[in-house]
């Protein structure tokens, strides 16, 4: 027997909130699913050395 | 938050506070040579953009250099001026090292009339060349014998007629006509249509008073009243008047200029004074005439992007729904996310300058680079499209994002500077 809190997530219809690739959102929009899609990369494009300034300058 | 943070916060407080406590007047229209020294030296020629030598330049720029040496004289015609440049005849310096803008390829040489804007909050003045209107013009790299006897009218006529005017009037104080202008669907990058008119209104009495010519005066009416973007030159020598208070401003990561000379696109940070940091140019995405497509485009140009450095153009698109369309960057709706998207790299909003749209919230001003870095959310600029060859013209409009390589550099130098690796 599904657990309630799980049933409570899949027997339900799925409305989903994507961080990240935008690919993820629409396979979810293609299937059917309420999605919607942030807009969000890594900080400085993934640039550790960048990133480690940012820590440190504050943004 | 870290000590190092709370003072760049602190400083970014500052420079924003200069960004929008100015008070620009258009004050005068002058010849060049009077009021840039450097150009009364010899065959001196300043440019859009950063720095840049004559074999990095582009089509257009290249054929509005030629174009602007056969103006001055010192060269015979333009494969004369072509030979002369390419022999280091001329010297090519930024308009921004000298208080100046200037759109497109940004010609400015000893003797053309200059826009002069006062910061009287300041007390420092900026420039910009006038508007010559639209078709074939040399600011987008038109050299042809029309384009150059439209020049020496703006010369001999339309600059001193104008001058005449602002003088008698103790000048045109323009942050309320830009509040105006928000008001009525102005950018002030791509579309000036009501700022112009405003800008007219005040004008049209006080040329009717210092004009004895009654068809000349016809003439300067209808030379500014059927250019919808005349207030543009205008608000660029306002971006650069309100913004250079804040070069220098020590450990600040504002912007204070963004340009680009279709080969480069260059940034300067209060924190790092007079330092450019440089890309390659992007191509803009856009709408074309008719007959033109992509493949005639050159990449981007000019000083005009200093009115997004002030919060304007690309970052006050909510309030010109009009311009989404023209610029081919989607639906009339989609304006105002332009306008928050850029409220997410910028330090405050201008309470001076607000948009209906949003709720009378004020444009987004002062980009960060450490939020553009973080974020990689790149400052949208609406501007016009050249075609790649000299002597064509403009092709169409649309937006260009700023190269994200100019603000890492830029915060990479500014960390250095306050001694952070």
């Amino acid at each position: 027997m599904t657990p309630p809190k799980v049933c409570a997530l899949l027997c339900a219809p799925l409305k989903v909130i994507n961080v990240g690739l935008e690919t993820f959102a629409a396979d979810l929009a293609a299937n059917g699913a309420q999605v919607q899609d942030v807009q969000w990369v890594p900080p400085a494009r993934g640039d550790a050395a960048l990133a480690r300034l940012l820590l440190r300058l504050g943004a | 938050m870290g000590d190092l943070a709370a003072a760049v916060d602190k400083a970014n407080e500052e420079a924003c506070r200069r960004l929008m406590a100015g008070d620009p007047v258009l004050v005068d229209v002058v010849p060049a040579g009077d009021v840039i020294p450097r150009l009364r030296e010899e065959r001196i020629i300043l440019h859009a953009g950063p720095p840049l030598g004559w074999d990095h330049m582009c089509g257009p720029m290249r054929g509005a250099v030629t174009g602007i040496a056969v103006f001055e004289g010192w060269a015979s015609d333009l494969a004369d001026a072509e030979r002369r440049a390419a022999a280091g005849d001329f010297a090519f310096e930024p308009n921004h090292h000298h208080g100046a803008v200037g759109p497109m390829t940004g010609m400015t040489t000893v003797s053309q009339p200059l826009l002069v804007v006062e910061n009287r909050t300041f007390g420092n003045r900026a420039y910009c060349a006038i508007n010559e209107g639209l078709g074939k013009v040399l600011r987008f790299g038109g050299n042809d014998a029309e384009v150059l006897a439209r020049l020496a009218w703006l010369r001999d006529v339309l600059g001193p007629a104008i001058g005449r005017a602002l003088r008698t009037m103790g000048g045109i104080p323009l942050k309320p006509i830009v509040a105006r202008g928000l008001t009525m669907g102005d950018e002030m990058h791509q579309r000036n249509v009501a700022c112009s008119g405003l800008l007219l209104r005040q004008l049209a009495p006080a040329l009717a008073r210092t004009q004895t010519d009654p068809s000349t005066l016809a003439d300067v009416l209808a030379f500014i009243g059927r250019n919808d973007q005349f207030f543009l030159n205008v608000a660029m020598a306002m971006g650069k008047a309100l913004s250079d208070p804040a070069r220098d401003v020590a450990m600040s990561s504002i912007v204070t200029a963004m340009c680009r000379n279709g080969t480069d696109f260059g940034i300067r940070v209060a924190g790092t004074g007079d330092q450019w940091f440089t890309a390659p140019v992007e191509m803009p995405q856009g709408l074309y005439f008719p007959g033109f497509s992509e493949a005639d485009a050159n990449p981007d140009m000019g000083d005009s992007a200093i009115v997004e450095t002030i919060g304007l153009g690309g970052f006050a698109m909510a309030a010109a729904p009009a311009v989404v369309g023209f610029v081919g960057a989607g639906r009339a709706s989609d304006a105002a996310l332009y306008t928050r998207s850029m409220g997410e790299i910028t330090w405050a909003l201008n309470p001076d300058w607000t948009i209906p749209a949003l709720d009378h919230a004020g444009v987004p001003t002062g980009i960060d680079v450490r939020r553009v870095v973080a974020t990689g959310i790149a400052p949208t600029i609406n501007t016009g499209i050249a075609h790649r060859m000299p002597g064509v013209g403009q092709v169409g409009a649309g937006i260009v994002k700023a190269p994200l390589a100019c603000f890492e550099l830029a915060l990479s130098a500014l960390a250095a500077r306050i001694g952070v690796s």
